[in-house]
């Protein structure tokens, strides 16, 4: 038995007298089974798609479907990645996510601070119309929206996909404030009798001091951005504005038949967003954590 | 005076950008779309005015009624199960385990991911023939259905993988949890609690804020479903949602209506409608919080 273990009963037993112990340890050892079972039940989808993406045209249509290729068709990459051009969806992705980035961190910021920050009259109206504004279904504005962009002649073009960024979004407004909030305002004071003029203050003073939270709202715009659909089937009609999810999407469409091909590029699809995740793990829960339950 | 006068200038500046995108880009969308739902446009010709028609013709339209049948249907069984297995696993990775960590991210891991991949990969999961869903239903024995060839199986293969994805909500029950005092349970100890009690008495008052904020936004998700609907509905039926409209979500058939068919007007009046819907349940919800939200310090 480890020293954890141990210590784990000695902390447990005055709570549970005598038959606690037993009881203690046949419950840990649901637990664990419960875990370790719906650990392998979200794991499996994940496991199948990578072994989907190795089969050949062949054997990803065996009956019953086998676990492993016999063959390891590391070719269905190169073939999936050249039917359709996949480099240039990623770049469109990647300069929509990255602007999207920039423009809800820099528009977040000021917007947060504001409503965090200073006395004006109608504040707190406005940051309740802000906050019932996350609870309107984008479809309602859908079609104005397309509108608007259709008659300033946006159609077809990454602007009405990068553009709105630039004008703060509810949510990373949201989270932002709570964080301001938590930072006393004595700090500003103090720069501001130094002299430092408010916009100063702000960057050099109070951003520093949010830099986790405006990390979270960065790697969830990147998340949204990435991951939309919607927006991009809407607007964007040439293949070669295509984002990687339009692409996926017609992917499918095309070789609908070719499930390890599609596999492969589901795979690809996906990578990036893992990536980012094992990078910044951290990041994204606190941001969840703090919407989550400061709500 | 003159110091307050200068703080709010300056906080109408920082908002500002706000400010403009809120009245350009959903106040403005938000009234226009009020005002097209009365009239008839398909973006080429000028708005028609043609009153109620729209919302009569709503009335007696089959695709509407689907499509209210679809997202109820799904939105009842998924919210609630979902809801249920987040929690359950919250409470489970609770318990001081060991790899907490590791389990944490093997179960969120499904929700950060693009939903067209995410759909794509389910479609084939679910494949009746080569899917490996069916195969393990064999192995056990389990009737073996046809997922999303047959519409009676349309709307619980959305479902079943809706499960896939509850990560977020996990990570929120498990901050709420994390939050509950010690000493609330250590005093229900005393009492001599069972853990069933120690869960209805304290677990569950102490996470209901968390419990109210999932059960909304998972209310206005599951009434705005669209990408998956769409990637997957593609490959079934002749409009791609679902064979005999099985897979008509209200958000896909706004966009069949809207950008598909160019009845833009005729697709803000079912946006409307939604609105309504959305509105509906979420007062409905907010209003029954008081019998079951507890906010620390409020009652007692």
């Amino acid at each position: 038995m480890t020293p954890q273990r141990l210590k784990l009963h000695a902390k447990a037993l005055p709570m549970k007298p005598s038959s606690g112990r037993v009881g203690t340890r046949v419950s840990r050892l649901v637990v664990y089974l419960l875990l370790i079972g719906t650990s392998i039940c979200f794991l499996i989808p994940f496991v199948w798609l990578i072994l989907s993406a190795l089969k050949s045209s062949d054997e990803i249509f065996v009956f019953p479907p086998v676990w492993l290729p016999k063959h390891w068709e590391w070719g269905n990459f190169g073939k999936a990645l050249t039917a359709l051009p996949f480099a240039r969806y990623a770049l469109n992705s990647i300069i929509i996510a990255v602007v999207n980035v920039i423009g809800n961190v820099v528009s977040c910021a000021f917007v947060a601070y504001g409503f965090a920050r200073f006395r004006f009259p109608g504040r707190r109206i406005l940051f309740m119309v802000l906050l019932a504004t996350m609870m309107i279904p984008n479809q309602v504005l859908l079609v104005p929206q397309f509108i608007l962009f259709h008659d300033l002649g946006w159609i077809n073009t990454l602007l009405p996909l990068t553009v709105p960024a630039f004008f703060g979004s509810a949510f990373y407004v949201f989270l932002l404030r709570q964080f301001f909030m938590t930072i006393p305002p004595e700090l500003e004071e103090a720069a501001m009798l130094d002299g430092a003029g408010s916009l100063r203050t702000f960057f050099t003073v109070v951003l520093p001091l949010v830099k986790p939270a405006l990390t979270a709202v960065a790697i969830f715009s990147f998340q949204g951005a990435w991951n939309d659909f919607l927006a991009p089937l809407i607007y964007l009609n040439d293949p070669s504005k295509f984002t990687l999810q339009l692409g996926l999407s017609q992917f499918q469409g095309t070789f609908h038949t070719e499930w390890n091909l599609i596999m492969a590029a589901t795979v690809v699809v996906m990578l990036p967003m893992l990536v980012i995740f094992f990078a910044a793990q951290r990041y994204f829960i606190e941001g969840i954590t703090l919407t989550g339950t400061k709500g | 005076m003159k110091m307050k006068h200068r703080e709010a200038l300056l906080g109408y500046a920082y908002i500002s950008p706000w400010l403009i995108g809120f009245v350009v880009l959903t106040l403005g969308p938000f009234v226009a779309s009020f005002y097209l739902g009365f009239t008839q446009y398909n973006l080429l010709t000028a708005p028609k005015f043609i009153g109620l028609q729209n919302y009569i013709h709503i009335l007696k339209d089959h695709d509407f009624w689907q499509s209210l049948y679809v997202t109820f249907y799904y939105a009842i069984f998924s919210v609630p199960l979902d809801l249920l297995v987040a929690l359950v696993l919250a409470i489970l990775l609770n318990q001081k385990v060991r790899f907490m960590r590791l389990f944490r991210t093997i179960f969120y891991l499904p929700a950060i991911l693009p939903p067209v991949a995410v759909a794509i990969l389910w479609n084939w999961i679910l494949n009746p023939q080569y899917g490996i869903l069916n195969r393990f239903l064999g192995i056990l024995h389990l009737p073996q259905p046809q997922w999303l060839v047959t519409p009676q199986w349309t709307v619980p293969s959305f479902i079943v993988m809706s499960v896939w994805g509850v990560g977020t909500w996990m990570i929120t029950f498990l901050a709420g949890l994390q939050d509950v005092p010690r000493s609330l349970y250590e005093a229900a100890v005393i009492d001599g609690a069972s853990v069933w009690k120690k869960f209805w008495y304290v677990t569950l008052p102490m996470i209901s804020p968390v419990l109210f904020f999932n059960l909304i936004m998972g209310l206005i998700g599951a009434f705005s479903y669209f990408t998956q609907a769409f990637v997957m509905g593609a490959g079934y039926g002749g409009r791609g949602a679902g064979i005999n409209n099985a897979g008509l979500f209200y958000a896909l058939n706004i966009y069949i209506q809207g950008f598909t068919e160019l009845n833009m007007g005729y697709a803000s009046a079912l946006a409307w409608v939604l609105f309504f819907i959305v509105l509906l349940l979420t007062l409905l919800v907010f209003k029954s919080s008081s019998l079951w939200v507890y906010y620390g310090g409020e009652k007692e």
